[in-house]
């Protein structure tokens, strides 16, 4: 093949900046001691730039009172959080996400986990990570809220503890 | 390795790792746990292991959520979702979601497994698709809405349209958000779901419809003939949706606190602000809706405070009335004086958004506002100082001005570098008043002058340099304030800089203003001063260049010290620091040696070009040092980077000065320039610029630098071989690249190998049509010769103002491509001043193929859209 070689017609085209969009970015459960019980990403990062920004994230989090407000800046996300006993719940989202509404999706994530394990606890959502993974999965696509109700959200995962 | 007798292949069970890595004490330990059940899951996969696949794909999500590499067992996902059975098919979709995105790194360099891997995958997820069981084709689109790229979205998305109109809400629900996902990859796809994403909008599941606003909301965003048809077709079925959940009794399974789905709530809200935004029509549609959630929503709960938030923020988006925007305004009144904080940081939000539509009413809230900049929590500080940074106005410029300034006296050391930044931003912005400006400019530069960037103090020094009435006032003020406040860097340097330049005016009280009380400064007291500074332990190298230069200056200035400063300066001169050694060197040669020439060589520095520094420093904040220095390289000429020298003396006595006369080459090839270019040295400071406090590196661009050359090469080119190289050294320089060859002060300048550099990649013009051109410029890291910097500039050639302007680029597969957001989204109008934006590609055939690219430019000409497209194949070669 001589001369420039062809760019293919059917090429993703990348845009700069950011999606300007208005999903989650990602969801992570945290305990007090900073380690990591869950971690969903809904863009790509490299495992390194995970863990720099979870390190980073957690450690803004955790220094913060119970009286300051439930969300922090961080790069060019926004970080809500919410903290219930010892672990922490955050949510990465775009800039112009509704944060209220955000917060009121961690609660419901956490009623929906108690629903399932009964008073949930964090080693529950150490020994059943695919199973909170399943909840989340049916709650938040591709970053985006697909059911908000907690029947419906369990029913798969009950259906399949039936099965087996 | 013999797999086979591997005696970790049996495994432990899942709890038992788990219990395993929460009993290590260190991370090395973690580590060495995690290695081992890593070792045992590759061996098991490696002999085929069946039984506990499942398992083992549990364990590496675990793994994989401590953060360790995974990538290993994507194969294994494959094979689970293969299996027939419902719970191998959902751990191994799982699985694929969570561990794929590894994938990119891993796999890219074998471009020929990745597609196959996605072939297998499309394959499986095809099939799974058009399964009987409702809950596997729920897998499959979930999977394939979380992580399709461009082709399998192509390959996939007739199916997936079929699936919208399936009979099954679950299905209906995913396979509409999997519709997004497609449609970000391929907007060209967008109008094949309009028209079943509007007819979801009728259904009753709210997981249904919550899916189908968020469907409609992208397809919105990918393409305007979708918007225009949803904005037909489905605002009222969004207000009757809006309608029903707002006034539906209680709803146990969607209840929060009161209020039914505040999610969907939000969802519509938003939809509606992006259909009815600058369309009157549809924004009157939605005004009674709109005033009806805003009036009748509760506001004591979390939940319907989100609501109102939503809802404010889509009445300001649209041509609302005016009725409904003070409705709108006076619930961020309340948000603002709410006691939750969480409440008055999304009011700050949005007031910065109200601020567009409605100036006066936000400014009612100033007070408040300036209260919240003192809040004891970060995130309110910072939305406040955003919020009172666009409310500054000429009228209430000097009071809050006041108010920010005193604040930084208080405030938390890692709030003040955003607050001495916004400050400095404002003072400069409102420098008509030049007395108010130098005033408060002082008093930040006393306070945190540690964190004032380099080039605000630089324009401060170019404003005082044209200023003569003020200069007086200027040097006494920096006097004071360089005794009390010493240990701020850039006080420091312009208090000596001024000093060095007007320090007749500060020990004579030369044109003294009215307000100020006279002080009584000597000579002595002064060269004190700059002695002190020079001493600091903490200074760095460029504070103590600039104090050297000062000190010289002043021996003329102050014949009766001249004796002392000598003294001080000779101190110097087996200073380890390179350049400050060489400096003093210099120096005291000139001040011993040279009497003759020494007060025309240190009278003060011309007037700097105002009109022009600001250009250029509006620049270079946008532009890196590799497109601006070689540019600089070749016009040796620039009146800007060689100030006008003191009644230009001949070269010859200059070079005498140096005392280098004997075999000083002086070629035929030396421009004229060359006396200029000694002065500039003479004046040069830190070469190496060494010091952690060191300026931002773009702001090494800007002509005050040029003109003081400070700290102008990277640590990286080694010091300076410098001024004790043999004059033959010289000589065998390129003589045409700059006028260096007579430069004999500064034997290696950094200019030299960047020069070289860059000479390898010219400036391309990439693109050029009757509107626009794009020049593309390059920058290599050494020791990464796959990837280049590349820094596009805009320039519009009409002479309208181009807006909405996007830039996007293609490359093949081979090539990686990373676009940072452009400068500006507006080209100013007849190439006045440029867009700039950064891109970075990865060769990963460097030396085989050579870059291409595709690019596509889309913008607005008075309201009406542009597109232009363009191939570049014209990269200088090796890149």
């Amino acid at each position: 093949m001589n001369g420039s070689p062809e760019v293919e017609e059917r090429l993703p085209w990348s845009r700069g900046g950011n999606r300007g969009g208005d999903d989650d970015r990602f969801v992570l459960f945290v305990n007090k001691q900073g380690q990591t019980r869950l971690a969903q990403y809904y863009e790509h990062l490299s495992l390194d730039e995970r863990r720099a920004l979870e390190g980073e994230i957690v450690r803004k989090c955790l220094a913060r009172t119970d009286q300051q407000c439930s969300f922090v800046e961080h790069r060019n996300y926004k970080v809500v959080y919410r903290r219930y006993a010892s672990l922490f719940f955050l949510v990465g989202v775009d800039n112009d996400e509704n944060e209220l509404a955000i917060l009121e999706f961690i609660h419901l994530l956490v009623e929906t986990m108690d629903r399932h394990f009964g008073n949930v606890c964090e080693l529950d959502i150490m020994f059943h990570l695919e199973k909170v993974h399943f909840m989340l999965e049916e709650m938040v696509m591709n970053g985006c809220i697909v059911e908000t109700s907690k029947q419906n959200i369990l029913a798969p995962i009950q259906l399949m503890e039936k099965s087996s | 390795m013999d797999l086979a007798i591997n005696p970790f292949s049996s495994g432990t069970r899942l709890r038992d790792m788990i219990r395993a890595i929460r009993t290590c004490k260190t991370a090395a330990e973690e580590r060495a746990v995690v290695r081992r059940e890593c070792a045992a899951i590759r061996a098991a996969i490696s002999e085929g292991d069946q039984d506990y696949r499942h398992r083992n794909m549990a364990k590496l999500m675990f793994i994989h959520m401590l953060g360790y590499p995974t990538h290993f067992g994507q194969m294994e996902c494959l094979k689970l979702i293969a299996a027939a059975g419902f719970p191998e098919k959902r751990i191994g979709y799982l699985g694929l979601m969570l561990l794929l995105d590894e994938r990119q790194e891993v796999l890219m360099l074998v471009t020929n497994s990745l597609k196959h891997f996605e072939y297998l995958v499309v394959l499986n997820v095809g099939r799974d698709l058009n399964h009987s069981n409702q809950f596997i084709v729920g897998l499959a689109l979930c999977a394939l809405g979380n992580i399709c790229s461009a082709e399998m979205a192509r390959d996939l998305a007739p199916e997936v349209e079929r699936l919208l109109q399936n009979r099954d809400p679950n299905t209906k629900k995913k396979a509409a958000l999997c519709s997004i996902r497609i449609v970000r990859k391929v907007p060209d796809l967008a109008e094949n779901f309009m028209g079943s994403a509007a007819s979801l909008l009728k259904e009753k599941h709210h997981g249904v419809l919550i899916s189908a606003v968020q469907l409609c909301t992208e397809l919105c965003k990918a393409s305007n003939d979708a918007l225009e048809y949803l904005r037909k077709n489905c605002l009222e079925g969004l207000v009757r949706i809006l309608r029903d959940v707002s006034n539906s009794s209680y709803a146990p399974e969607y209840d929060i606190a009161g209020i039914t789905d505040p999610f969907l709530h939000v969802r519509v809200l938003k939809l509606m602000r992006t259909l009815s935004q600058a369309d009157a029509d549809s924004s009157e549609y939605i005004n009674d809706i709109l005033a009806q959630v805003a009036t009748k929503t509760e506001s004591n709960k979390n939940a319907g405070n989100a609501i109102l938030y939503e809802c404010v923020e889509t009445i300001m988006g649209i041509e609302a009335t005016s009725g409904l925007r003070v409705l709108a305004i006076n619930i961020l009144g309340r948000f603002l004086s709410n006691r939750d904080n969480n409440i008055r940081y999304v009011a700050l939000n949005m007031l910065m958004k109200a601020i567009a539509v409605d100036t006066q009413a936000v400014q009612r809230h100033r007070a408040t506002i300036l209260e919240c900049v003192k809040d004891a929590d970060v995130s309110i500080r910072k939305r406040a100082l955003e919020l009172v940074y666009l409310l500054i106005n000429d009228t209430n410029v000097k009071s809050l001005t006041k108010e920010l300034v005193d604040y930084l006296e208080v405030s938390d050391q890692d709030f003040k570098e955003d607050l001495t930044a916004k400050i400095c931003s404002v003072v400069e912005k409102f420098s008509q008043d030049k007395l108010w400006y130098l005033d408060q400019m002082f008093r930040v530069l006393s306070l945190a002058g540690n964190y004032v960037k380099d080039d605000v103090w630089h324009a401060l020094i170019v404003l005082m340099s044209n200023a003569s009435e003020l200069q007086g006032y200027s040097v006494r003020s920096l006097y004071k304030a360089l005794l009390a406040c010493g240990e701020q860097e850039s006080l420091v340097r312009v208090a000596v800089w001024c000093i060095g330049e007007y320090g007749e005016m500060l020990v004579n009280n030369i044109s003294m203003l009215d307000l100020e009380e006279p002080i009584t400064v000597t000579e002595s007291d002064a060269v004190d001063a700059v002695e002190a500074a020079l001493k600091r332990y903490s200074a760095d190298v460029t504070t103590r260049a600039m104090c050297l230069v000062c000190l010289l200056k002043l021996s003329s200035r102050f014949p009766p010290t001249s004796e002392r400063i000598k003294e001080i300066v000779e101190q110097n001169k087996g200073n380890t620091v390179l350049e400050l050694q060489q400096r003093s060197i210099e120096f005291s040669s000139i001040l011993q040696r040279h009497q003759s020439i020494k007060s025309s060589l240190l009278e003060r520095m011309p007037v700097l070009d105002e009109a022009n520094y600001l250009l250029k420093r509006a620049a270079s904040t946008q532009a890196t040092i590799s497109s601006v220095k070689p540019a600089l390289a070749a016009t040796p000429g620039d009146p800007l980077k060689l100030p006008n020298g003191v009644g230009k003396p001949p070269a010859a006595p200059l070079a005498d000065l140096l005392d280098l006369s004997d075999d000083a080459p002086v070629t035929p090839s030396a421009p004229a320039a060359a006396p200029n270019d000694f002065l500039q040295d003479l004046l040069g400071i830190g070469l190496v610029d060494s010091s952690p406090a060191g300026g931002v590196p773009s702001a090494s661009t800007d002509i005050l630098m040029d003109l003081l050359s400070i700290g102008s090469s990277p640590v990286q080119n080694g010091p300076p071989t410098s001024n004790f190289s043999p004059p033959g050294k010289a000589e065998t320089k390129p003589a045409p690249v700059t006028p260096q060859v007579v430069d004999l002060l500064d034997g290696l300048s950094s200019s030299e190998s960047l020069s070289d550099e860059n000479a390898a990649y010219p400036s391309i013009t990439a693109f050029q049509s009757a509107t626009l051109r794009i020049t593309f410029s390059f920058k290599k890291q050494p020791g990464k010769p796959q990837e280049t910097a590349i820094n596009a500039s805009f320039t519009n050639l009409t002479t309208t103002a181009l807006t909405d302007f996007i830039f996007q680029a293609a490359v093949p597969k081979f090539i990686q491509l990373r676009l940072d957001p452009a400068s500006s989204s507006t080209l100013p109008a007849s190439g006045n001043g440029s867009v700039t934006q950064s891109l970075t590609v990865t060769n990963n055939q460097h030396g085989q193929k050579p870059l291409a690219m595709r690019i596509r430019v889309s913008y607005k000409v008075n309201g009406e859209d542009r597109l232009e497209q363009g191939q570049i194949s014209n990269f200088p070669a090796g890149l």
